[in-house]
């Protein structure tokens, strides 16, 4: 922990620190020993009461706290359920400042929608895509499993701005991958379009004409910067 | 149907655990007897990116008629002793069940021509897909899904396959997240609670199908469980240590399966059949380093260590070198089981010789090999068999398994890093922290929070999540 002092780059420090350690608040007694000494609820209402505009608790607290485990696990320094723990902690903080941002200006990285594809019901690495983002900032929606090519067109039309995932673990539903990219371009031409799963390859997303594809779970963090770069 | 329960191990000295051998063989197909003294390849395929539609199946059933054609010539080639064929049913194979039940006619047909021209021993085991979850929340024991399952089950059962096995999914609705956080509590739930009560009911509805036929009720697998997190682990998502853990933890599950009438061989992924072997003396298949095709595991050696059918998991009908893959791999397989037999021609000791070889070529790399060492599986298949019940049989391989892990990187031969260490102390706090009551453990997994998960379905009352 930084050595405390109630400057508000000291209090921001803490609040990445306590997110990278997963303490989301002073109950959790993570990392053991810690149980009531602050946590990211408690610095995030310290920083609130110092007037440190919310928008600056969020990029140089609870996200810059998130992005240096995010780089961890990127370089097989944690797990995810490290990764999950600290992004849990990242919401403690974010639920604090939720009321302070009026609902259009809370800061998002972006829309992501995402789904496996029709006939495959495997989640786990569709959830892990899911988690993965959520904690780099997205804004989830998922359309689930066995997904047939309108639902995935109706959610983004729900969501126009977003980016897409599509996921798929059989060899006999890679079809379902095209097709599904296929009536994504119809209505979309233009919409970043990523896929993964186990058969996958990157030849095969350039030939059913996504915009990319993630070997892994975290490359998709990646890969949607690259294509569809924050704001 | 008679619930068996097992109390003691069938196989209780390390020695006597190995491969080719288990105390209760079992004959089926033409003329193949598993576990009575010599290692069978079992074969897997699947198709190559290609729809399944009743538009495509004249091309699907093609692709079969030439996988299972090759195979079978190249099993001629080789004089392979025998030969198992494995038929996994892909999910609009289980979901139209009459799909699945042309192909296992197709390939009983052709299995039945190379027994009559060549005298070649063979059988067929079918595995139908869980499609269960197809519908969210999934009901389980009832629902269009399920009855397709069923009717599946009969469809193979009828169109001759020899062994009827499933991947069953029961408990998922809880794992999946479980897995991804390393939640000890909530995995001892999904497997230990909602995967044994699941098993129950599904495998004395499989029972019922392969009763007064020539189908064996053969043996499940928890691989969407602990396949998910040796998968997991090898791509350095989760702990080792961990995965280890759900590997003996799913032994719990997949053992109601025999307590349901299931008589082996178990199912090839089930990386858990060693222990299954020591407590039930079933027949078993395992594969390993020549599933590398499927998927890539740290146990590719120790799991040849007790087979007693050696499979390669499935593999793509693609164009190799060598020739299609299926009959490449093949010829993998029969070549790892050819040393095997010769090793065991040679006598016990020989045999010990090359399985004690194939241990200790991965037992102190991986925390999931070790605790796949015979003195290993004795010690977690005891701890199983000295519980009541499967809440309490999770509770004390998890502790067995801890212990096993804590000694091997102490004073043994196992090699864990800081990181991996570090997780084996968390796992034995989550484990002092679970509690020891069967009713208050499920209240403490919040198994209410889990919106796909039907609690009838485990015949769990809502009042009691």
């Amino acid at each position: 922990m930084t050595e405390t002092t109630d400057a508000p780059k000291d209090i921001l420090a803490n609040i990445a620190q306590c997110v990278q350690t997963g303490k989301a608040d002073a109950n959790m007694n993570i990392p053991m020993g810690s149980k009531g000494q602050p946590g990211v609820a408690e610095w995030v209402d310290q920083a609130i009461a110092k007037d440190v505009p919310p928008q600056t608790i969020l990029a140089e607290g609870l996200m810059a706290g998130l992005q240096v485990i995010g780089k961890k696990f990127a370089a097989n320094e944690v797990f995810i359920p490290e990764v999950l723990i600290a992004a849990r902690a990242m919401h403690a903080g974010m639920n604090k400042l939720k009321p302070l941002f009026a609902e259009q200006d809370m800061p998002s990285r972006g829309t992501f929608v995402m789904g496996t594809v029709q006939g495959d019901l495997h989640d786990i690495g569709k959830n892990l895509v899911c988690m993965l983002l959520e904690g780099a900032g997205w804004r989830i929606i998922d359309v689930g499993v066995d997904c047939a090519p309108e639902k995935l067109v109706a959610a983004i039309k729900e969501h126009p701005d977003c980016a897409v995932g599509l996921s798929a673990l059989l060899t006999t539903t890679m079809v379902a991958m095209g097709k599904a990219v296929s009536a994504i371009r119809e209505s979309f031409p233009d919409k970043t379009v990523i896929v993964g799963g186990a058969p996958v390859t990157e030849e095969f997303a350039k030939e059913i004409g996504a915009s990319g594809y993630a070997p892994d779970p975290s490359a998709a963090i990646d890969l949607l910067d690259r294509l569809q770069p924050a704001a | 149907m008679a619930v068996r329960h097992y109390t003691n191990l069938t196989i209780d000295r390390s020695e006597d655990l190995i491969f080719g051998r288990a105390p209760h063989p079992v004959t089926c197909g033409h003329d193949l007897t598993i576990g009575a003294g010599t290692v069978y390849p079992e074969i897997n395929f699947t198709l190559p990116p290609m729809e399944v539609t009743e538009s495509t199946m004249p091309a699907v059933l093609d692709q079969y008629q030439k996988i299972i054609d090759g195979v079978c010539q190249r099993a001629v080639d080789l004089q392979v002793p025998g030969l198992v064929v494995e038929f996994e049913l892909l999910p609009p194979m289980t979901i139209e069940p009459a799909w699945g039940e042309s192909i296992v006619a197709l390939l009983r047909r052709a299995l039945d021509g190379y027994h009559d021209k060549h005298g070649l021993k063979i059988a067929l085991r079918a595995t139908p897909t869980d499609v269960r979850d197809g519908e969210r929340p999934v009901r389980r024991r009832s629902g269009r899904y399920w009855e397709a399952m069923r009717d599946s089950f009969r469809r193979c059962v009828s169109a001759g396959a020899d062994m009827l096995s499933i991947e069953s999914t029961g408990g998922k609705e809880a794992s999946d997240d479980a897995l991804l956080q390393c939640d000890l509590q909530t995995m001892l739930v999904a497997l230990g609670v909602l995967g044994a009560r699941d098993m129950a009911f599904l495998w004395d509805e499989i029972g019922e199908a392969c009763k007064g036929t020539q189908c064996l009720s053969a043996g499940d697998t928890a691989c969407g469980f602990a396949n998910t997190a040796m998968v997991l682990a090898d791509r350095k998502m989760i702990p080792k240590v961990f995965a280890a853990v759900v590997r003996t933890l799913s032994t719990v599950r997949t053992l109601v399966a025999h307590e349901h009438g299931a008589v082996g061989p178990t199912k090839d992924c089930a990386y858990e059949g060693p222990y299954i072997k020591a407590i039930t003396g079933v027949p078993i298949s395992l594969e390993g380093k020549s599933a590398a095709c499927a998927h890539l595991s740290s146990i590719g050696n120790i799991a040849a260590a007790t087979a007693d059918l050696w499979s390669n998991e499935s593999v793509q009908n693609v164009r190799l070198l060598g020739g299609d893959a299926p009959v490449v791999s093949l010829e993998q397989l029969a070549y790892d089981c050819r040393l095997m037999n010769i090793a065991a021609a040679d006598g016990a000791d020989a045999a010990r010789m090359l399985r004690d070889w194939l241990v200790r070529s991965d037992a102190a790399l991986d925390p999931q090999a070790y605790v796949l060492t015979p003195d290993n599986v004795i010690r977690v298949a005891r701890a199983i068999v000295e519980a009541d019940g499967a809440f309490a049989r999770s509770r004390e391989t998890i502790a067995v398994t801890l212990d096993i892990l804590r000694e091997g990187a102490t004073d043994g031969p196992l090699h864990l890093n800081d990181r991996e260490k570090h997780w084996l102390d968390m796992l034995q706090m989550q484990l002092e922290m679970i509690p020891t009551d069967e009713e208050a453990a499920i209240k403490a997994a919040c198994l209410g929070t889990k919106p796909d998960l039907v609690p009838g379905a485990y015949e769990i009352d809502d009042d009691k999540l």
